[in-house]
Parts: structure tokens; sequence; C-alpha cells
């Protein structure tokens, strides 16, 4: 078990969310997405230029940029 | 029965609501503006089996928190017009985060039925859903349906009427939200229910909203009862303190949190049967293997968007040429049977001439929108914002703001009119105002003529090279143009970028075709009227006042010398009497007062007043600047296509160099865009302000540029 941040995850990896920090308009949207602690994620695949990153979450692909996933801590299995 | 009854289309976007309102309403519906915004409202009737409902179709939304404008609009609608009923549709594939919305309609006490869509598509990814225990755990209707197909849409309305009859006042949905949120929100309601027994929202919906910290219900308690409000907010600070010391967080993520608690305890009671590991990859993402990869994806990526410029620009060709005929055609009736005259100048030059201006974009932005839409819903538009996101967002940009900047004239030759419509497809508001006002300095098929007259009288040796210069000039340019607004006029954070990667969907082709049409016969009906006022305006300032009566008898004298001479080229020798003619009487009009007042200023640029005349002109269209700077030097009518002797008469002029050629080519990439993009962009904006500004703002860039390269390529090759 290692915690670390969302962006700091490789292609595939899998987590569980434990935290999102983020506060306001884009901590508003990040949880309206579904993205709240205790919700699986996986690391789908990176933009060609590693920004924005794209998860997989319920099911369903959201993107999010580098510096919004700064927000999200991860639980991840080695 | 129910007639006549309002109900309310809400849902996800992706969720296949637009398919499923245009299953139930076929063609009794009709799109408008919500009062204020440019948000679309789509309306719509259904009738069947006795009943007719009133349809509203809300733009697509993931949660009453009203973070973007389409959401705020949504809830709005459904606070203050109080539907009869929210008909709910729901991706099948997408549950757990689709019921997110669900359950906070049924925070908000509005009968839900859930349209249960795309069931076939769940199906295939192995997906089952038990709708009935979903309805039985939920208290409300759940409908399967395939809005594509229609199917199970007669069952959703019957089921709707049903529940509308049935259900007088359904209870708002209480949730539990942990003790120190619940014993706030009791508080709370205690507080709102005595302060504000009118209010027309529900009194534990305004607490959450107030622990929610949601700005518009803030301002409206403030407004309502500015003693209540402080005694709220004393509550949220106390309650938003102790949250943060013992769980390190917000009211907001509780609320959240506990919401989405709420539908996993649902799901878990056996809702949904997963025939496949939930992640595992589908068709779908193997095609995003391959769109989206990094080094394949760009070049399918420009590949698609030349696709698209080709599609819209060379098969509009056809009926825009027919067009051009039809108006020709009018335009020739009127001079043949019409006597000599201001009114006949007025109806071809101003009338016929605006009409066609306005149908003539028709055509393109049909095309336009029929590719961007193909692209939008079949799902490839979100990839390339995805791609190209890291590259424009350095320009406080959005990575859907390629569409419209390749679609104005990224590519020469486009047009600004359809790329500033194009930018409805970014849904982030400051960066989609940055898009629409930077898009017209694209090179759009309007300034090419120019640039051809300019560069082939010239530059003729290195004409390539500059126009590749022409067109970096203008990505640099409008790149960092909108740079410098997201950094002063429309300062603010950039939109977050949590954006949903749909799956890719074969786009109905019905979809396809009502979403073309009405965005086109919008803009027709729309921009048709002023932008006829503006033609109008433009062919008085050319005309009047006109030439003095001293003069009209000279040239009369002249004509009448030449014929009586009947000299053998009688016609030649007439026709340069009228381009003379022409050319004094353009120089009487107001236009030509205006372009020479304006000398003592524009020749920093190196412009004379033959240029400013036409540069006024251009303001119709870029191609008048050809046409005009050939009536003002006594040529006649120049055809924007041929322009040999323009470029001939202005190579030879001593007030012309290549300086000045490049000048003028500078400052028409920049300066204000012709009025029926500025009609436009006011429109997209939704304010006056806006189209003002775009002219204002991009005439000062143009100016400096152009004194700025008259001055340095002066200096440098004269040697001053």
């Amino acid at each position: 078990m290692l915690k670390l941040s969302m962006r700091k995850m490789k292609v595939n990896q899998r987590g569980i969310i434990d935290a999102v920090r983020a506060g306001g308009e884009l901590g508003k949207r990040i949880r309206d997405m579904g993205l709240v602690p205790g919700t699986d994620i996986k690391i789908q695949g990176r933009a060609p230029l590693y920004d924005p990153v794209a998860i997989r979450v319920m099911g369903f692909t959201l993107t999010l940029r580098n510096n919004e996933a700064d927000y999200i801590d991860v639980t991840v299995e080695d | 029965m129910s007639t006549g009854t309002t109900i309310a289309l809400a849902g996800n976007p992706n969720s296949g609501k637009t398919t499923l309102f245009n299953a139930l309403t076929g063609a009794r519906q009709h799109v408008g503006n919500y009062p204020g915004v440019t948000v679309e409202r789509k309306e719509g009737s259904f009738i069947g089996e006795g009943q007719t409902f009133r349809l509203i179709d809300l733009p697509g939304m993931y949660s009453l928190t009203a973070y973007s404008l389409e959401e705020l609009v949504a809830r709005d609608f459904l606070v203050q017009e109080k539907p009869a009923a929210i008909v709910n549709i729901i991706d099948a594939s997408n549950l757990e985060r689709n019921l997110y919305l669900t359950v906070q309609f049924m925070e908000l006490g509005l009968p839900v039925c859930i349209a249960l869509n795309m069931v076939d598509a769940a199906q295939n990814r192995g997906i089952e859903i038990d709708a009935p225990k979903l309805s039985e755990l939920m208290g409300i209707p759940v409908i399967p349906t395939i809005a594509r197909s229609g199917q199970g849409k007669a069952e959703l309305m019957q089921a709707t009427g049903e529940m509308i009859d049935t259900v007088e006042l359904s209870p708002p949905l209480i949730i539990s939200y942990g003790e120190d949120i619940d014993q706030a929100l009791a508080e709370m309601e205690c507080e709102i229910a005595d302060a504000l027994p009118e209010a027309s929202y529900p009194s534990r919906w305004l607490a959450l909203k107030f622990l929610e910290n949601d700005d518009q219900i803030l301002e409206y308690c403030q407004r309502e009862n500015a003693d209540l409000c402080a005694r709220l907010k004393s509550i949220r600070e106390r309650v938003s303190q102790h949250i943060s010391t013992t769980l390190a967080t917000c009211p907001e993520a509780v609320i959240a949190d506990h919401r989405y608690g709420y539908i996993k305890a649902i799901i878990k009671q056996g809702i949904i049967t997963h025939h496949h590991d939930r992640n595992r990859l589908f068709l779908s993402d193997h095609i995003d293997r391959v769109l989206t990869n990094r080094f394949a994806g760009p070049l399918i990526m420009i590949a698609v968007i030349m696709a698209l410029y080709q599609f819209t620009f060379t098969y509009s060709e056809t009926p825009v040429a027919w067009l051009e005929s039809l108006f020709g055609w009018l335009g020739g009736m009127v001079d043949a049977n019409m006597p000599d005259g201001l009114l006949k100048s007025l109806i071809i030059s101003g009338v016929i001439d605006g009409a066609g201006g306005v149908l003539g974009f028709a055509p393109i932005i049909m095309f336009m929108f029929f590719g961007i839409a193909l692209l939008e819903d079949s799902g490839y538009l979100a990839r390339v914002a995805f791609m190209l996101d890291r590259v424009f967002r350095s320009f406080g940009l959005h990575g859907a703001s390629v569409m419209p900047f390749i679609v104005s004239g990224g590519i020469a030759g486009g047009c600004a009119v359809p790329g500033v419509m194009a930018t409805r497809t970014l849904k982030s508001p400051r960066e989609r105002l940055a898009t629409l006002l930077t898009a017209p300095f694209m090179n759009c098929g309007a300034k090419l003529p120019v640039f051809a007259l300019l560069v082939g009288a010239f530059f003729a040796k290195y004409q390539a090279q500059v126009m590749l210069i022409i067109t970096m000039i203008a990505w640099a340019g409008a790149l960092l143009a909108a740079k410098l607004l997201r950094s002063t006029v429309i300062k603010g954070e950039s939109t977050p970028f949590v954006m949903e990667l749909p799956p890719y969907r074969m786009p109905t082709f019905r979809g396809l075709l009502i979403h073309t049409w009405e965005r086109t016969w919008q803009y027709v009906k729309k921009a048709g009227t002023i932008i006829l006022g503006i033609s109008i305006l433009l062919w008085a300032m050319m005309t009047f006042p006109g030439l003095p009566e001293a003069q009209q008898q000279s040239f009369d004298l002249q004509r009448a010398g030449v014929t009586a001479l009947a000299p053998a080229d009688l016609e030649e020798q007439l026709n340069v009497i009228d381009a003379k003619q022409a050319e004094t009487a353009l120089r009487y009009s107001i236009a030509g007062k205006i372009g020479t007042s304006m000398e003592n200023v524009t020749k920093f640029a190196g412009f004379n007043w033959r240029t400013n005349i036409a540069l006024v002109g251009g303001f119709a269209a870029k191609e008048v600047v050809v046409s005009t700077l050939g009536t003002a030097y006594s040529l006649g009518e120049v055809d924007p296509e041929d322009t040999n002797s323009l470029g001939a008469t202005l190579a030879k002029s001593p007030e012309w160099n290549p300086v000045v050629a490049f000048s003028l080519i500078v400052f028409t990439i920049f300066y204000a865009p012709c009025f029926v993009t500025v009609v436009c962009i006011a429109r997209e904006a939704g304010s006056w302000k806006w189209g003002v500004f775009s002219i204002v703002f991009n005439t000062s860039i143009a100016f400096s540029l152009a004194v700025l390269s008259y001055q340095i390529g002066s200096a440098g090759i004269f040697g001053i």
C-alpha cells in the first residue's frame, strides 16, 4: 500500500482515491464527476504531450490536467 | 388526463437526452435562447394517447451545484418554473455517476421519472440492470429505453403521465449527511422556514446549498433577508470549522461523499449484474488506443481536421455559387428594369448585396455545423481537445479552441463566420470568449484576394514564402492576442479540464440534420436583419453626399464631347470617363471624407486616402478592399479574382512600395472583422459590448503592427 498524488501514477496503474484536496470550483467539478474518496480508478492513458491524463472511473473515462490531478491523493498497491 | 403539462428533460451530457427529445417531439420543436444568456433552449411537444406534454430539453448537466452556465440555466428553470415532472435520462452503462444528478433532483422535491437509456449498449458491455428493483428502491418509475430507435418512449410518457396524476406533491428525498451536517441542516431549516416562509425553494434544499457554498443561493439569501443570511453563515462557519478539524475536509466534500454513499448502497443491492470485468477495454477504448496514440494520434487528428476543412469549404462551393448567381441574376434584373438612380443603387448595392452576404454564408455554416456535429456527436471532438489542450492552455485557451481557429482560416481560406459559431463547442466561458475574439485574425477566404493582389504586385518572386509568413503571422498574432486578453480583460483561472471522454458512437443522421438545420436557420433569422441594416449604412457612406452639380455636369459634358466625336474606341473612352467619375464620387462620399481626414494618422502606416476608403469598405467584406481600391484608382469595377491591372497600377504608383504593401497585409490580417462576423461575435458572446470591443481591439492591434512594420521597413530599406 502506497499513498501518492494522482499525477505520479503510471499508465494502467490502479488505485483507490484517498482524498480530494481541492476546494471551490475545481473541487465541485471533481466531486460531481464521481471522484470521491473510496472510488476505484485506473490511469487509462496520457495525451501526446503527457498532459492531460485520461482515467477510468466507475466504467467511464474522464480527463483532467496534471495540475488538477495534484489535488487528488490515491492509494495504490505497489 | 394531463394536457399541455410542462415536463423537463434532464440528464448528464452524452446520455442520449437530445436523441430522446427528438424521438419524442419529432418535428414539433423549436429552439431559442434562454433570456440573457447564449445557452440554447429547446422546446417541443409530445402528443400521444390522449395526452399532450410540453417538453423542455434542458442543457446537459452533471450536478445541481451549478458549476457551468448550462447547469445554472437548467437549475434556474427547475427551481423557478417548477415543471410538473422531470424525465431524467440516464446512460445505463454509467448508472452510478448518472444517479448523482437524480438524487439531487429528488432532494429538490420534484417528481422524477427515470428513462434508463441505451440499455442495448449496456447489454453489449455485459451490464444488466434490474429496472423494477431500482424503481422500488428509489421509489420512482424507471423505464428502460433506446432513444435511437424510439423504443420505450410511449411507456416512458405514460409512466410520467401517471406519476403526475397520482403524485400531488412528492416529498423531497432526505439523505443523512452524517451527524454534524444533519444537525446543522435541521437548525438552518428552521431558521429559513421562519424567515422566508414564501421562498420558492424548499427550505432544506436552501440550507443544503448554503452548506455547499453555492454563490447564487448565498446572494439570494443576502438579498431576501440579510439577517438570516448572517445567521446561516455563522452556522456554516461553525460546521466547516468542526469538519475541517475532525475530518480535514469541507462540508461540500462530505455532502458529495454521502450522496455517492447513498447511491452505492442502492446499487449494492443487486441492481447491476456485470457479465465482464467493469473496467475491461471495450471497442471504444481500443479505438482510443489508436486515435489518441502519442504518434498516430496527432497525425490522424491533422487528417481529420483537414477533411473537415475540405468538406466545409470545397463542398459548400457549389451551393454558394448557386446563391451567388441567384443574387447576380436578381441584381441583373433590377439593373435592366429600373431607371438609373439612387433607389436602384440602394437596391443593388445595399439590399441585394446585403441579403446575399447573409445567405451566401448559409451553405458554409450548414456544412461546417454538419461536419462539427458529426465530430462532436461521435465523440471525436473531445479527443481533439484532450490531445491539444496542453498547447492551447499556454495561451489561455482550451484544447477545443483549435476547431474555431481552423474553420476561421487557420488553414488559409476559411471563414470567420462559421468559425465564430463553432466556438459553441467550447463549454468553458472564459476560454470561449478568448477564442471568439481571436479567431477572426485567421486568414479567411475574403482576405486572400487582398493578399494575392499585393503579393502578386510587390513580392512576385517570393509568393509562396510570403503567403507562408502571412499564415504564421496570423497564428502567432491570434495566440498572443488570446494570451493578452486572458491576462487582462478576460482574466481568471483557466476552467478545470475535468471532462468526460464519451465512448465513440455512431451519430444518428436525423440528429445531425436537426442540429445543422436549426443552427443555420438561427443564423439567417437572427443575423439577417442587422446585417442588412449595416450593409445599407455602408452603401450610404460610400454613395452620399454624391458629386456636386458642377462636377456632375463637367463629366456629362466630357461624355457628350466624346460621343459627338464618335471615335472608334468610343466605348472605351466612355468607360474611362465613368471610372473617373466613380473615383471622384467616391472621394466626395462620407467614406471618402473619412479616408482623406484619416490620412494624417494612417500615413504612419504608409496608407493614403485611397487605401483608407478601401479599408472602410473592407468592413463589409474583406474582398471589397480590392474592388474599392479599383474604384479609387479609377479602374472601374475590379474583379477580386483578376487583379492584374490593379496590381500593375499599384506597382507603378510612387505612393506604393513593398513596405507599404506589407504594412497593408499586416493591417488586413488583424483589423476589424467584417460586419457579419461582428454580428456573430455579439450574438455568441451574448452582448454587443464584445462586438464593439472586437472592432476597436482588432483595429488598434492592426494599426500598431502596421505602423511598426512600415516604420521598421522604411528605415531598413531607405536607410533613414
